[in-house]
């Protein structure tokens, strides 16, 4: 959606300036370290609108060998791309107008892999999210807010191998609701019948 | 070698106190002094929530962190008894005087302004501390009074009653003699002779001195009767006159039963009336001091400094009055302690108290469910039931609660977390008390009791005994209670999905299932092929298929005949409703998958819309189309609306036309309506601020530039440049507030034309005015005052010459004078 037509927003799409601040190597030497910091920190001080790394947690108690229709509807409504966008869209609102939300990717499979990102007009509102929104249930399930530095074009697709979240790479138990058994898991598991949804 | 004794006896006492997992003082403090809040943002530093765990790591190495420290956490969990730990830290505190005394007394005075929950753990304190050193105490209580004054001058109210109470509480330390206590309050009291003020000034200075009474009024008594009984008599005089206009509007019921709502005056009267009937007996509040009697009554006492309290200024802006919610009595909790009566002084202490622990840790709300489950004394009371009154009366508190209404949620969340066995009961007692009496409660208060309680369902799996209510079903639809369910069950299907709210509820419930939230085409195939428009909605839908130019559209839609033009009046700029309802239609059913398409089409085809809806009538149309095919759905319509808004298609005024025309009647009632035309004003709301902010900050950079021109010639350009820049902005305020006035006129105009239709119409019918449909009116227009009060203080000259003139309604002009009373 074009944004720059909204006259009631703030700068904030000018994140674009903000270098996304990943892990710096101990190669760096000491004073690229410190203005990198000092970069980041002004833009961090400067944002007024945060975007909020989204992660959905799957439930505790693995369910092996327990689905039922049930389950199976769930399943698709919650991985419906955009049923999700509007749950998403009512729950934060509680803590103030959102701005919009960019719903995460699967990498290959271009599907809604459980993450998303909401960005608000102000800090504020983005800081009550991270008060009273992160930790709550959105569909029966936790949720984890995070602070994120700036959505950029790229940065809604999962990292992970397979294309999906870097989380679901390593997860053991089996939750239809993200897929079945985590990747890594589903390769040692060649002979369990899975269902394809 | 102090320095060292020094060292070992904070080793000794930090050791005796186990350290809590979470520090709430600590960061209390650190925030309080501009420091870090428990809320980080990004990489730079540890991410995520909690800033104690950081400073377990990083210890404090001066002895200033630690001495702040340790007089934060007194009075916490600990493995001594609290008297053992304030002869400790007393001891400490005396040794440190000579040279961290300016540190010393800053702390102290912070937490006597920002811990009023531990009133009496500190006073007894600053009590130990005078004993031991006549000149400290005299210090401290200087300290305190010029905290006090600034407070008064900064309109800090609320901090400004803890210090007063707390310089109460002094008095039984022996750190203050009472009579000058006493002659502290006369001077308050005296304000009420003051001419000219508003009521609620006078209001406030009557609250600090009652509000002190259940903690110092027995010994005040002791040593001043005479006085004291004159100053409660001149309190008696002053609430009798009191003016009391506004109490309708800030009550959450209109009826008195089973707990009449009373004005907080008037309540915190009523129960200072009964302690003084009981002869100042008051047994709830945990008085340590008491243990060190014999210590504190060797103590030289202070006298205050005569104060006056500061005169009344214009920009002052004293507390709003509010009315006491009550929704528990002693009858309600069925086994354990008894809860303390409506007007007993424990029951205003424990209340007092829970609100200021909310006060203190709301922005951490473990913190404060942690802190609110463990209240001294939750032995003698049932403290769960305290709990959730408290919470519920801040939630339903008009004008507006004292925090964002989700905090709410989470925060009963968190305490059914924390008491699993027994809170949850409690809650859903007061959930079904309060749907029991929904049909006397403010609709405001209904609004924000479904927010709360479809939030708070849909993190427990919707799970509710729905068959308990089913008496909802055997009335007309329109009442508040089947109301309340199907607005419930809307917001519980807009935090999950349509099937979800099916089963969740039993078959009887159907008639207040939301509609399924599907888009509605008006030309959805070759049915629809006699409609006028259904020929150019194929053209239209390809060519946007096609990826077709703005213009390319535009000229396509020349083709569109005006139903409401002649035909040789051939401009086709003017208004074109059939050519808004082709091109809209068609694009929002081929963006309705999600919110992002939708979002996607308003973006992209923006010029189109704006040059469509380019008049009032256009714009009209343009929401009336909207409506119509996302009736279903009234959060998409919301956001639409938003977008609209936002990216200035149509302007407020339009939106809040639209919402109180003709078309919308039938819609009136719903939530999302009020929800849509209060978004709307906000949005007015911030716009204005922000120009005017922009105008400040303008204003500002030429004060700075002006300093420098007689330094540096050269800025001359600048300066002119600014000025422009300052004089379009000022232009942009003006145009902006204009604007947020007019939408103002124009919603109460609607407001009342539609009630005053209602009300002569059941005049010259002789019926009963108050249908489900005039009380939601009614209160809606409350509601606008109540919601924006600020803002439209701002208009009152005007709302009062042109609107809310005397040949008005006098229901209607009821509503506009309570609001007036409300800060008179």
């Amino acid at each position: 959606a074009s944004q720059q037509l909204d006259t009631f927003s703030s700068t904030a799409l000018k994140l674009s300036l903000c270098s996304r601040v990943g892990k710096f190597d101990g190669k760096k030497t000491e004073r690229q370290c410190v203005a990198h910091k000092i970069y980041v920190k002004k833009h961090i001080i400067d944002i007024f609108s945060v975007l909020i790394f989204l992660i959905v947690y799957h439930k505790r108690s693995p369910r092996v060998g327990k689905f039922t229709e049930d389950i199976l509807l769930n399943f698709l409504k919650f991985s419906n791309f955009f049923c999700h966008c509007e749950q998403v869209h009512e729950l934060f609102s509680k803590s103030g107008d959102v701005k919009r939300i960019i719903i995460g990717l699967d990498k290959i499979k271009k599907t809604a892999c459980g993450f998303c990102f909401v960005e608000y007009y102000t800090r504020g509102d983005a800081e009550h999210a991270m008060r009273f929104i992160n930790g709550t249930r959105l569909d029966d399930r936790i949720i984890r807010t995070d602070w994120d530095a700036g959505f950029k074009e790229g940065r809604q697709f999962g990292r992970g191998k397979s294309g999906g979240q870097v989380r679901d790479e390593y997860r053991q138990d089996y939750d239809p609701a993200r897929g079945g058994y985590g990747k890594l898991a589903q390769q040692h598991r060649p002979t369990e019948v899975r269902n394809s949804f | 070698m102090e320095f060292f004794i020094c060292i070992k006896t904070y080793k000794s006492y930090e050791n005796t106190i186990k350290k809590p997992e979470l520090m709430p003082s600590f960061t209390l403090l650190k925030a309080a002094h501009g420091g870090q809040t428990g809320v980080f943002p990004g990489p730079i530093v540890a991410p995520g929530g909690q800033a104690h765990k950081r400073r377990r790591t990083s210890e404090p190495i001066e002895i200033e962190d630690r001495l702040e420290s340790l007089i934060c956490r007194v009075g916490e969990k600990s493995t001594s008894s609290l008297e053992s730990n304030l002869e400790g830290l007393a001891g400490v505190l005396e040794a440190d005087l000579p040279n961290y005394k300016s540190k010393i007394l800053r702390i102290l005075c912070a937490v006597a302004r920002l811990l009023p929950e531990k009133l009496t753990v500190y006073t007894t304190l600053v009590g130990l501390l005078n004993a031991r050193n006549y000149n400290f105490g005299g210090e401290f209580v200087e300290a305190m009074i010029r905290q006090l004054k600034e407070t008064l001058k900064n309109n800090l109210y609320s901090e400004a009653v803890y210090l007063v109470r707390f310089l109460s509480d002094l008095v039984n330390c022996h750190v203050i003699a009472a009579p000058s206590m006493v002659a502290m309050f006369e001077n308050f009291v005296s304000v009420t002779q003051e001419e000219d003020v508003p009521q609620v000034r006078s209001d406030w200075f009557v609250y600090v001195v009652l509000s002190c009474l259940p903690w110092v009024g027995k010994e005040l008594y002791e040593k001043k009767d005479v006085e004291m009984d004159r100053l409660l008599s001149q309190i008696e005089g002053y609430l009798k006159r009191r003016v009391k206009t506004h109490v309708p509007m800030l009550q959450v019921w209109t009826a008195d039963k089973p707990h009449p709502q009373e004005e907080y005056l008037d309540c915190l009267w009523a129960q200072i009336q009964k302690l003084k009937k009981d002869r100042w007996q008051e047994r709830h509040i945990l008085r340590p001091y008491i243990a060190f009697d014999s210590v504190l009554c060797e103590a030289l006492q202070h006298n205050l400094p005569p104060f006056t309290p500061p005169g009344h200024m214009p920009d002052a802006q004293y507390p709003m009055p509010r009315v006491i919610f009550r929704v528990f009595d002693y009858t309600d909790a069925p086994e354990g302690p008894v809860m303390p009566g409506s007007h007993s002084v424990e029951r205003f202490v424990i209340e007092e108290n829970l609100h200021c622990i909310i006060k203190t840790h709301w922005k951490e709300r473990k913190t404060c469910a942690a802190q609110l489950l463990s209240y001294p004394g939750k032995n003698k009371i049932p403290l769960n039931y305290h709990i959730v009154e408290v919470i519920f009366g801040e939630l339903f508190q008009l004008p507006s609660p004292p925090h964002i209404d989700v905090m709410y949620t989470t925060l009963l969340i968190e305490l059914c977390k924390l008491q699993p066995g027994s809170l949850p009961q409690v809650l859903a007692q007061a959930t079904e008390m309060l749907y029991m009496r929904l049909d006397t409660m403010n609709t405001t208060c209904i609004d924000r009791l479904i927010n709360w309680f479809s939030h708070h369902l849909s993190n427990f799996q919707f799970r509710w005994s729905w068959d308990d209510w089913s008496d909802c079903l055997t009335v007309d639809l329109e009442k508040p209670k089947p109301k309340f369910v199907k607005e419930v069950l809307e917001k519980c299907m807009r935090l999950s999905y349509h099937q979800r709210i099916v089963d969740i509820v039993p078959p009887t419930f159907s008639a207040l299932i939301p509609a399924d939230p599907i888009f509605t085409y008006k030309y959805p195939d070759e049915s629809a092929s006699s409609l006028p428009g259904y020929p150019m909605s194929i053209t239209v839908s390809n060519a946007i298929k096609n990826r077709a130019s703005n213009e390319e559209i535009l000229t396509v839609l020349k083709e569109v005949p005006n139903p409401n033009q002649e035909d040789d009046d051939d401009e086709g700029e003017s208004f074109n409703p059939l050519k808004i309802d082709v091109f809209l239609q068609t694009l929002l059913n081929l963006a309705a998958k999600s919110f992002s398409h939708s979002f996607s089409a308003l973006g992209k085809f923006h010029e189109i819309l704006k040059t469509l809806a380019n008049s009032d009538e256009g714009k009209l149309h343009l929401l009336k189309v909207l409506y119509e095919v996302w009736r279903n759905h009234p959060q998409m319509i919301a956001v639409l609306v938003d977008k609209l808004i936002r990216t200035q298609v149509v302007d407020c005024a339009a939106v809040a036309n639209w919402l109180f025309s003709q078309d919308m009647a039938h819609e009136f009632t719903r939530l999302f309506i009020w929800e849509i035309l209060h978004s709307t004003i906000r949005k007015m709301n911030k716009h204005v601020q922000k120009i005017q902010k922009e105008l400040e900050e303008a204003k500002d950079k030429l004060e700075k530039q002006q300093h420098k021109r007689d330094m540096d010639k050269n800025s001359e350009d600048e300066e002119g440049q600014l000025e422009e820049q300052i004089e379009r902005l000022q232009e942009k305020v003006e145009s902006a507030q204009s604007e947020q006035k007019n939408l103002f006129l124009v919603i109460f105009q609607r407001f009342i034309m539609l009630l005053t239709e209602h009300l002569v119409r059941c005049e010259t019918g002789s019926v009963d005015i108050s249908t489900p449909w005039y009380k939601n009116g009614i209160e809606r227009l409350q509601q606008i005052f109540l919601m924006h009060h600020a803002t439209i203080q701002q208009y009152m000259g005007t709302l009062e010459n042109l609107l809310f003139t005397a040949e008005l309604d006098h229901h209607i002009l009821a509503v506009y004078q309570q609001f007036c009373a409300l800060q008179l």
